[in-house]
C-alpha cells in the first residue's frame, strides 16, 4: 500500500481545468518531486492534499484511507505536514512560538487545565519544548529561537517553516518550493536536510521544486506535469530525458531549468 | 541590560524571566495593597473602578490583541454579565456563586454568538457586534419584566462570609476584592498565553490558512476565544453593575464598548500591562478634564459650564495621536523607554522601526 495515492484526480477553476486526470502515488520512505512550469497545477495538487480545495473528481487516499471526508485542520493529525510557497508563517510571534504551534497536533491538555496551568500542562510543555528543540538542532536555528519572525531575513524564514512542519512529526512532509529564493550554500543545506529527514527520521517527502539540480541530488522519483495534466513520471534521470517534459519544461523555458 | 542565562525550559515557562522582574511585581502588588491606607476613599474608589475597568479591558484585550478579532461589541456582554450576576443573587445565589456564573453565562452567550459571527474579518466583524451592542440596549429596555427596563436594577452589596463590601461604607474592602479578582484574571490571562491554546490564538490571528494547516480548527478556535474574552468581560461588567449600586441600559450603552477598544489601544495592544494602563487613562481622564475645566475656569473669570461633547472630543483626539505617533501604545512606549536606559548609550532610533513583511498568500483563505 502506498503512503498516499491520489486517483484520476481532477480540479476546476470555473471553465479553467487546473489539474486534469492526474494519478500517482508516493510510496512510503521516498522523496518524490514534482516539477513543472509555473501555472502546472503542483502547488493546486498540494492545497488539495491539505484539504484546502476539494477535487472535482477523483480520490485522494492516504495510508490507503480517503482524506476527502476531512476538514483541513484534520489533516496535519493524519501526519502530513506541509510548508507553502510564499511563507505563511506567525508574524508576531517568536520562532520558538511558531514550532511550538506544530505541536498541537500533540496537545493532550484542555482549555480548563491550560488555564489553571496544572501540572499535567507542565509536564507537556517540557514534552512540546523537548520535540521542538530537537528540530532547533537539526536545522541550526539556535540563534534564532527568541527572534520575531516578523525582522528575520527570508532564508531564515524558509527554515524555520520547514522546523514547524517536522515539529508535526509527520509521516508525510510536503515542501512547496523548499529552495525557491535561496543562495547556493543555503540550497545544498536543504538538500542534506532532506536527505537526514528521509534517511535519519524516516519521513516520506513530497516536494515542488524548479531547481532541477537540487531534485536530481534528492529525489527518488519525479512526476513531470503541464497544463494540469501529467507527462512523465520516472527517476530524475528519465524525466528530465523524456522528449515531452523537454518540450513542454526544459526546451521553452530553459532559464527555469539552469 | 540584563542577560538571561537560561539553562531549563522552566526559564521560558514560569511567569517571571528573572527574579528582579519577579520583585519588582511583588513590590508593585504591596504597593496596589497599601494604596487605600494612602489614597483616602474617594480616590480608592476611582481606583476600584480602574481596576473594574481593566478587568472588562482584558476580556477584550485577549480577544482583540491576542486572537486578532475586533468587536465593538463589548459593553453588551458587560450587561449580560451584570444583569446574569444580579438576578441571580435576587433568586439567592450568594455573591461568591453569583459572580463566577455570571461571567460564564456570558462566555456562553459570546461562544453562541462567535460561532456564526467570526465567519467576518476585519471591519465586517466590528460592524456586526456594533450590532449587537445597539440590540443589546433595545433588548434590555424590551425585557422590562427581567431586566427593570429603564428604570434598571439595584445590585445589593456585595456580601461574601458575612463580611459586607459597600462602596461607601467598606471603598478599601471593595477595593481588595476587586483587586484580588483582577489578580486572578491577571494569572488566567498569563497561563492562556503560555499553553497551546493560547499560541493557537496567534496563530489564528496572524494566518488562518497555517494555522488549518498545523491542526488548529479555526472556527473552533476563535469561539474559544470570544468565550473566554467574554466571560472576563462579564465578570467586569458585573462588577461594574455593583460599583454603580443602580444600573439600566445606559450603562452599557455603545459608548462603553467604544470606550473599551480606545483604552486598549491607548494601554498598548497585545499586552496586560496595555489594560491597566489604558484603564488607568480611561478612569482618570473625565476628572482630568473636569479638574482642568474648573481651573481654566477660576483662571479666566467664567462659569464652569458643560461643553457638550468635550470629553469625547479629547479621547477621539489622543487615539488619534496614538495611532500616529504610537501604535504600540503607553506600554509600547514603555519598553521603548526601558530599552533606552538599558543599552545606553546605544540604543539606536530605529530599532523598534517595523519590518517590511513579505507577501503573503491570499489566494485561499
Amino acid at each position: 500500500m502506498s503512503l498516499l495515492e491520489l486517483k484520476n484526480v481532477t480540479l476546476k477553476f470555473g471553465g479553467l481545468t487546473a489539474v486534469n486526470d492526474v494519478s500517482f502515488a508516493v510510496e512510503e520512505g521516498e522523496v518524490f518531486a514534482l516539477v513543472g512550469p509555473n501555472g502546472a497545477g503542483k502547488s493546486t495538487i498540494f492545497n488539495m492534499i491539505s484539504r484546502f480545495y476539494t477535487p472535482y473528481s477523483g480520490d485522494i487516499l492516504f495510508e490507503g484511507r480517503s482524506i476527502l471526508g476531512k476538514a483541513p485542520h484534520e489533516i496535519a493529525g493524519l501526519g502530513i505536514a506541509r510548508t507553502f510557497q510564499n511563507i505563511e508563517l506567525f508574524e508576531q510571534a517568536s520562532v520558538l512560538q511558531n514550532m511550538l504551534v506544530g505541536r498541537y497536533t500533540h496537545r493532550r491538555s484542555n482549555f480548563l487545565t491550560e488555564l489553571l496551568f496544572t501540572p499535567f500542562v507542565r509536564r507537556e510543555e517540557h514534552r512540546h519544548r523537548e520535540a521542538v528543540e530537537k528540530a532547533i538542532d537539526f536545522l541550526d536555528l539556535q540563534p534564532y529561537r527568541e527572534k520575531l519572525i516578523a525582522g528575520l531575513p527570508y532564508g531564515v524564514r524558509k527554515v524555520v517553516e520547514m522546523g514547524r512542519a517536522l515539529a508535526i512529526q509527520p509521516k508525510l512532509l510536503l515542501l512547496d518550493e523548499p529552495a525557491s529564493g535561496l543562495s547556493v550554500e543555503e540550497t545544498q543545506d536543504v538538500a542534506f536536510w532532506i536527505e537526514d529527514i528521509k534517511k535519519v527520521m524516516g519521513i516520506t517527502v513530497l516536494m515542488v521544486e524548479h531547481d532541477m539540480h537540487l531534485v536530481s541530488s534528492v529525489c527518488d522519483r519525479v512526476l513531470a506535469l503541464a497544463d494540469g495534466k501529467k507527462l512523465a513520471l520516472g527517476t530524475p534521470r528519465e524525466v528530465q530525458t523524456d522528449p515531452r517534459v523537454v518540450e513542454a519544461y526544459l526546451g521553452s523555458d530553459t532559464e527555469e531549468a539552469a | 541590560m540584563r542577560i538571561v542565562f537560561k539553562t531549563t525550559y522552566e526559564a521560558d515557562i514560569r511567569l517571571f524571566k528573572h527574579g528582579a522582574q519577579g520583585f519588582w511585581y511583588a513590590l508593585l502588588l504591596i504597593v496596589a495593597i497599601a494604596a487605600p491606607f494612602i489614597l483616602g476613599d474617594f480616590l480608592t474608589g476611582e481606583a476600584t473602578n480602574v481596576l473594574i475597568w481593566a478587568i472588562c479591558g482584558m476580556g477584550l484585550m485577549l480577544l482583540v490583541g491576542q486572537s486578532g478579532q475586533a468587536s465593538l461589541g463589548h459593553a453588551a456582554f458587560m450587561a449580560i454579565g451584570a444583569y446574569s450576576c444580579v438576578l441571580l443573587e435576587s433568586a439567592g445565589v450568594p455573591f461568591i456563586l453569583a459572580l463566577p456564573l455570571g461571567g460564564i453565562i456570558t462566555g456562553i452567550a459570546g461562544g453562541l454568538f462567535a460561532m456564526p459571527v467570526t465567519r467576518l474579518h476585519g471591519i465586517y466583524l466590528a460592524i456586526a457586534t456594533l450590532a449587537v451592542s445597539v440590540m443589546m440596549e433595545d433588548v434590555i429596555v424590551l425585557a422590562e419584566p427581567l431586566t427593570g427596563g429603564v428604570n434598571g436594577l439595584m445590585a445589593a452589596d456585595i456580601e461574601i462570609f458575612g463580611i459586607n463590601f459597600n462602596r461607601y461604607g467598606n471603598a478599601s474592602g471593595l477595593y481588595w476584592l476587586i483587586l484580588a479578582i483582577a489578580i486572578l484574571i491577571v494569572l488566567a490571562y498569563r497561563n492562556i498565553q503560555r499553553s497551546p491554546l493560547g499560541r493557537a490564538f496567534a496563530a489564528v490571528r496572524d494566518s488562518e490558512i497555517s494555522a488549518q494547516a498545523m491542526g488548529i480548527n479555526v472556527a473552533r478556535t476563535k469561539a474559544m476565544a470570544f468565550a473566554i474574552s467574554t466571560f472576563m468581560t462579564g465578570i467586569g461588567g458585573a462588577l461594574m453593575g455593583h460599583f454603580a449600586g443602580v444600573f439600566n441600559q445606559e450603562t452599557f450603552n455603545l459608548v462603553i464598548s467604544i470606550n473599551l477598544l480606545l483604552m486598549i489601544v491607548i494601554g498598548g495592544l497585545g499586552t496586560i500591562h496595555g489594560a491597566f494602563l489604558g484603564a488607568v487613562v480611561i478612569g482618570f481622564l473625565p476628572q482630568a478634564i473636569a479638574f482642568a475645566r474648573d481651573g481654566l475656569g477660576h483662571l479666566f473669570h467664567f462659569d464652569s459650564i458643560a461643553i457638550p461633547g468635550l470629553e469625547t472630543g479629547i479621547f477621539g483626539t489622543i487615539l488619534i495621536l496614538f495611532i500616529l505617533f504610537e501604535p504600540l501604545g503607553i506600554y509600547g512606549r514603555w519598553v521603548k523607554i526601558r530599552t533606552y536606559f538599558e543599552l545606553f548609550p546605544f540604543a539606536r532610533r530605529d530599532m523598534f522601526r517595523r519590518q517590511k513583511s513579505y507577501l503573503k498568500t491570499e489566494r485561499i483563505r
